[in-house]
């Protein structure tokens, strides 16, 4: 009894590791190190070559010529003990993941270097509770804030997503729910009113309403520019996320006997809400950060401006145009401080989207 | 039996069907109605806009003449207004910031679909859609600060050691000169083309990666049974399935690249001067030209920005177009319904 225990203890850890199953995914240790050899190899011969023997410099140039000396000798080795499809495979995913890592650095290091940049204002507590009202653009960082355009991003936005997300989700509805001829002359004009650059829908405004009607540039002014750019894009995203919604809820819902109104209101609607959620806050994440066409129609300004109607209001992307055109070191500081601000915002903006889209209901 | 027959043939004439349709609901029409209302509301604001800008067009003509389109200057004060440097510049960049973006778009959706392992697949396409999210000023920051030295280094050595391509070429410098002001090589056409790249790239690769990922999963694995390579898959399934989204995606940066301002605003500076060398400092786009011209225009002078405006919608909605019937051709949207 006990011999036979012992032994079927000793032989199960053993039939254990016989059931492994093989790591497909996994490289052989040839894979590994022609891999790590032709890293170091083709470094070390860039080294040479490009730093001691030949008159060039630089870390770009350094970096770039260690790639391909690196695809070259990658590929070479290969082809000594692989067939060619391994070859062209080998070679393609190292294209692919390299193509792929300079994407990701790009978009990493732009957001590092933001704040890194903004790191001087962002410790000062008056940097968020102050205006630059009466500040000198080259006054320390102790003094004045960009408070002001934060409040006048979000009136801008605010007056923006009121206006255009009941008209953006009607047209949707009425796009995706409605239909009929004349929906798709509807449909044809918001699509191509989507190629609609900001800066020209800023001039519109600007020539319409400021010059035109003479209404004074300010939030209210921006708030129509930023509204006129984001029907169009509500509108389309609204009609894609209710087309997604399964046919069988709305015939269910119908055979049940309920009307076309209820339906979309209580099966249609309520389906699409997460998406339709995600929807809007992408396009304020887009909003929040445009420039082009509140720099025609909103004005610049230094104080705190509650009121969209009358006297200009500043948005951060505005001041931190405006003060890209400084060259005094505080002032510099005080925008790249801005600019981490308005990433935040983004960011922050961004997350809600993502959790809101990953407890999207209705998913089939 | 005739009476029968007379009784039985009155009752068929009476026998009309009864229409079980009530019409609509009340609740209905209004929702019909209300429906309607807000797309027309949307069509007109929409649409007069397109048409105002139109509209524009042929005051602006009849100011400036035809010259309007052939003239390179845009100088109000000399009577000089014209988009074709503007024009000429806004496609240089475009055509740079795609030739840049889309290989990298295409690598990356395809990394993410292909190579990424699949816990690291969602916060990448995060990160694309991220990246779509940026702001441009922050772009623009970046390229102006971060990019733009190092670029102007690589800018010199491509008019060194390139310069038998045309498009590389300087004239009228001397890369080789011992001492170059390097700010020569600085704010040029392929620099901002590289800015409006990082802006272009997410959403080229997104519509990329959504196409790839909806490649027919028997498709990749019969490719597979069959010996293909990760690579063979790739090539032989995933590419010829996703060949309009890579098209559709493409025509979309292009869309994108093309409108873009402040980004463009904070690298370039104006140059009315049409040139092929792209390296060269200055140029001009149709949006940096609005965004530095509104502000002290005359009402003509505005209609002439109006009407420059409109010819930059009008290339963006071709642009827009063609990328929209290569989306709708992609079999991305085949799902099966329900």
């Amino acid at each position: 009894m006990t011999t036979t225990s012992q032994v079927a203890a000793a032989q199960a850890p053993d039939q254990a590791d016989e059931d492994q199953p093989r790591k497909v995914n996994a490289g052989t240790a040839d894979d590994r190190f022609s891999f790590a050899g032709c890293f170091v190899g083709s470094g070390a011969l860039v080294w040479v070559v490009y730093d001691r023997l030949l008159p060039f410099s630089g870390t770009f140039g350094f970096i770039v010529c260690w790639y391909f000396a690196f695809l070259a000798i990658y590929v070479a080795v290969t082809a000594m003990s692989q067939p060619r499809p391994i070859v062209v495979d080998k070679l393609a995913g190292a294209v692919i993941q390299g193509g792929a890592l300079v994407v990701f650095f790009a978009v990493l290091s732009t957001i590092f270097y933001t704040f890194v940049e903004g790191r001087h204002a962002l410790i000062h507590l008056n940097f968020y509770t102050q205006t630059m009202n009466g500040v000198e653009p080259t006054a320390p960082l102790n003094h004045g804030g960009i408070l002001h355009a934060i409040v006048g991003t979000l009136i801008e936005i605010g007056i923006a997503v009121v206006v255009s997300f009941p008209l953006g989700v009607g047209t949707g509805v009425y796009m995706a729910e409605v239909g009929g001829g004349f929906a798709r002359i509807v449909r044809t004009v918001v699509e191509a009113m989507t190629a609609l650059p900001d800066i020209v829908a800023g001039l519109f405004i600007y020539t319409v309403l400021i010059v035109g009607v003479s209404v004074q540039a300010g939030g209210l002014a921006a708030a129509c520019a930023l509204g006129i750019t984001m029907v169009p894009i509500i509108a389309r995203t609204t009609e894609v996320q209710l087309r997604i919604v399964p046919g069988g809820l709305r015939e269910a819902s119908l055979a049940l006997g309920t009307s076309r109104w209820r339906t979309v209101w209580l099966v249609v609607l309520p389906t699409a809400r997460a998406g339709l959620a995600t929807a809007v806050i992408l396009g304020v994440a887009r909003a929040i950060g445009e420039t082009a066409a509140v720099l025609l129609t909103s004005g610049e300004t230094t104080f705190m401006n509650l009121n969209p109607i009358n006297n200009p209001m500043i948005s951060l992307p505005l001041y931190i145009y405006h003060g890209f055109q400084s060259d005094q070191k505080f002032a510099i500081e005080r925008y790249w401080g801005a600019a981490s601000v308005l990433l935040v915002l983004v960011l922050v903006l961004f997350v809600t989207a993502r959790m809101l889209a990953r407890s999207r209901p209705g998913r089939s | 039996m005739s009476v029968a027959m007379t009784d039985s043939t009155t009752p068929v004439d009476d026998d009309v069907p009864r229409s079980i349709d009530r019409g609509l609901p009340a609740s209905d029409r209004v929702f019909f109605i209300g429906a309607r209302a807000v797309g027309a509301l949307v069509l007109v604001i929409t649409g007069s806009i397109g048409l105002f800008l139109f509209l524009q067009l042929i005051p602006t003509v009849h100011a400036y003449g035809l010259r309007f389109f052939t003239q390179a200057n845009w100088l109000p004060t000399y009577r000089q207004v014209g988009v074709l440097a503007a024009v000429a510049g806004t496609f240089e960049v475009a055509a740079v910031a795609v030739v840049i973006s889309v290989p990298l778009a295409l690598l990356t959706a395809l990394y993410i679909t292909e190579y990424a392992p699949s816990w690291l697949r969602g916060p990448l396409v995060s990160l694309v859609d991220l990246m779509a999210a940026i702001p441009s000023i922050i772009y623009g920051l970046w390229g102006f600060f971060l990019l733009m030295p190092r670029a102007e280094e690589l800018a010199r050595w491509l008019s060194a050691y390139m310069s038998w391509i045309p498009l590389f070429k300087y004239p009228g410098t001397d890369p080789h000169a011992a001492v170059t002001l390097s700010s020569v090589f600085g704010s040029s056409a392929a620099i901002a083309g590289v800015v409006v790249a990082m802006m272009v790239t997410p959403i080229a690769c997104a519509l990329m990666r959504a196409v790839f990922a909806q490649a027919p999963i028997g498709e990749r694995e019969g490719a597979l049974a069959l010996g293909a390579t990760r690579w063979g898959v790739i090539r032989s399934v995933v590419l010829p399935f996703g060949r309009s989204g890579i098209i559709g995606g493409t025509m979309l940066g292009l869309g994108r690249a093309l409108g873009e301002t402040i980004a463009v605003a904070l690298i370039l500076s104006q140059s009315f001067i049409i040139t092929i060398h792209i390296l060269q400092r200055g140029s001009l786009t149709i949006s940096y030209l609005i965004a530095t011209q509104f502000s002290n225009a005359t009402v003509g002078q505005l209609r002439a920005l109006l009407a420059a405006g409109f010819v930059l919608f009008g290339i963006t909605l071709i642009v827009n177009m063609i990328a929209a019937v290569f989306i709708t051709r992609s079999r991305s949207g085949a799902a099966t319904e329900i």
